[in-house]
């Protein structure tokens, strides 16, 4: 699927939802199932700055797509990191650069936009864009 | 005494923010350590300021300014009395608790020098301790940290041992914005003088919850901020002796603050104005007093008594709930809990009691040597003001044991 078919599949899922606890629990339940960083890339290296809790994220080439794996100790966090990840891992990195997130706002975790969210989404979604034009300079 | 000695239902009727609402649900401010709410009667303050008389002080001689400065210089004599120091030039206005902090330790860099100390506490703010850390590496002088315990008070016996004549400053909050714990100042301040150091207090959370009294304490320095006693933002004083002010050199150059220049030399103007360069925050300063008059009118023991039946009470009910850990548990404290809950992130509560209308801090709050000490990343803090009502604890607690099913 594209990135634009998951977000698409992510904004239907959460319209299921009436209230915020029912997102927030559908967000807890995503957080459980986030592709696990392995123990030996969870340097500060990794470490995504900025964040209130930590968000450790590594990113691999399997031949011309990116994976990412991630973990963080807030569990809201590891929602949020796990739905960026369902959509970015194993695309083009070209595609995760060219990628718009306005998803985020249609899923109604507009306020994790914020910038002043000290775990705002802003940061990890930059990480994750700068992965990829580090390893489509690779590609190249 | 109870809260039965204060009317929080009139007292509430003084906020308008106190009636919206947050992601559906009426607002719960718990966020007061961080800044306090503004009553209508500063914020008309204000209003009336720009509506009727904003001028430029001192230097006017229309009927405007006179009507500033008269205001201005008035919040200054209302800021005197509330802090009972002898004189109303031992108030300087600043921006708040760090300007005063950053124009002390400024100050001081003429003297100290190598081999001297300066004693600054386990439990302080950034705000009290970088920039005495800036301050020793311009001077040489070395930083001593004050040690505390578990239940988060100093250990006044290490205190005593590491003062010496080699201590030229002792820095300390009075209550600690992370923990709550009121510090025993008084008897810092005289073991410190004993020594023959100076002393600057933080009195950025103690201010608006108990009654100072600068003169009595003896104290140095002591700092506040307007922000967190119901004024606005961007003002705060600072308060130091005579002969302390005297002494230490101007912070800023600028207008207002000078006597007499020439190309050749200036010559700086008296006390409090040396420190005052430039044009004042007019409208903040006024506004601070008239916060002042706000919670004179109220009564600072009444409030002290109200705020601590609040901290009772909310302490007991989290207490109650399966693995809550509360940091700070001196006897001495001032209305903020300090917690954890075991297994939850102090960011995923704060963000879903967030949700229910609920406004906690969470981190490490400024103050990340307190983390560390107890090696958490940060915690949920609740502190409470006067206009806070037992109800509201009520749904807190309810609000927290739902986002702790969730989260676990």
């Amino acid at each position: 699927m594209s990135i634009q078919e998951i977000q698409d599949e992510i904004v239907d899922e959460f319209s299921m939802f009436d209230d915020w606890m029912q997102r927030y629990e559908y967000m807890i339940e995503l957080g459980k199932s986030l592709p696990l960083i392995k123990e030996q890339y969870k340097t500060d290296d990794n470490i995504i700055k900025g964040c209130q809790s930590k968000v450790w994220v590594h990113a691999e080439l399997e031949g011309d797509k990116l994976v990412f794996t991630a973990d963080s100790d807030a569990i809201i966090t590891k929602g949020i990191i796990a739905i960026l990840i369902r959509t970015f891992s194993h695309q083009k990195p070209q595609d995760i650069i060219d990628a718009n997130t306005g998803f985020i706002d249609q899923i109604g975790l507009k306020e994790h936009l914020s910038p002043t969210r000290a775990n705002g989404l802003v940061s990890m979604i930059k990480q994750l864009k700068l992965y990829a034009v580090a390893y489509q300079t690779q590609l190249n | 005494m109870t809260e039965n000695t204060l009317d929080i239902t009139q007292i509430r009727k003084d906020f308008p923010i106190l009636n919206r609402k947050v992601n559906g649900n009426p607002l719960i401010y718990f966020d007061n350590a961080a800044t306090s709410q503004t009553p209508k009667q500063v914020i008309d303050t204000i209003v009336d300021y720009y509506s009727n008389y904003n001028a430029n002080i001192h230097r006017g001689v229309h009927a405007l300014a006179q009507e500033a400065t008269e205001a201005y210089e008035g919040a200054r004599t209302k800021i005197q009395h509330f802090f009972n120091a002898a004189k109303a030039h031992e108030i300087i206005f600043t921006s708040g608790t760090t300007h005063s902090i950053n124009l002390v330790a400024n100050g001081f860099t003429a003297f100290l020098k190598k081999g001297d100390e300066v004693l600054v506490s386990a439990m302080e703010h950034h705000s009290n301790i970088v920039p005495w850390q800036m301050l020793c590496e311009r001077t040489g002088a070395s930083l001593k940290v004050i040690p505390m315990s578990k239940e988060g008070e100093l250990l006044m016996d290490s205190y005593r041992d590491l003062l010496s004549d080699r201590t030229k400053l002792v820095v300390c909050n009075h209550v600690s914005n992370a923990l709550g714990t009121i510090n025993p100042i008084q008897e810092l301040i005289t073991l410190a003088h004993d020594a023959g150091a100076a002393v600057l207090i933080d009195g950025a959370q103690s201010s608006p919850h108990i009654k100072v009294d600068v003169q009595k304490l003896d104290v140095d320095f002591y700092t506040a901020s307007a922000h967190k006693l119901c004024g606005p933002t961007g003002i705060g004083m600072l308060y130091g002796k005579s002969a302390w002010l005297a002494k230490l050199p101007p912070y800023q150059g600028g207008g207002e603050m000078i006597a007499e220049v020439t190309f050749e030399k200036t010559t700086y103007a008296d006390l409090p104005y040396k420190f005052e360069a430039g044009t004042p925050n007019i409208s903040g300063g006024i506004a601070f007093g008239a916060a002042l008059d706000y919670l004179n009118s109220i009564g600072i023991e009444a409030i002290e008594d109200y705020e601590h039946d609040l901290l009772i009470y909310a302490t007991k009910q989290l207490s109650e709930i399966e693995g809550v850990k509360i940091y700070g548990t001196s006897k001495n404290k001032t209305a903020v809990i300090s917690f954890n809950i075991q297994g939850i992130h102090p960011y995923d509560m704060g963000t879903l009691l967030d949700k229910m209308g609920i406004a906690v801090r969470t981190g490490h709050h400024c103050a990340q040597p307190v983390m560390d000490y107890y090696k958490i990343p940060g915690t949920i803090r609740a502190s409470f003001s006067f206009y806070n009502t037992k109800e509201e604890i009520n749904r807190f607690i309810e609000a927290v044991i739902k986002a702790k099913k969730m989260l676990r």
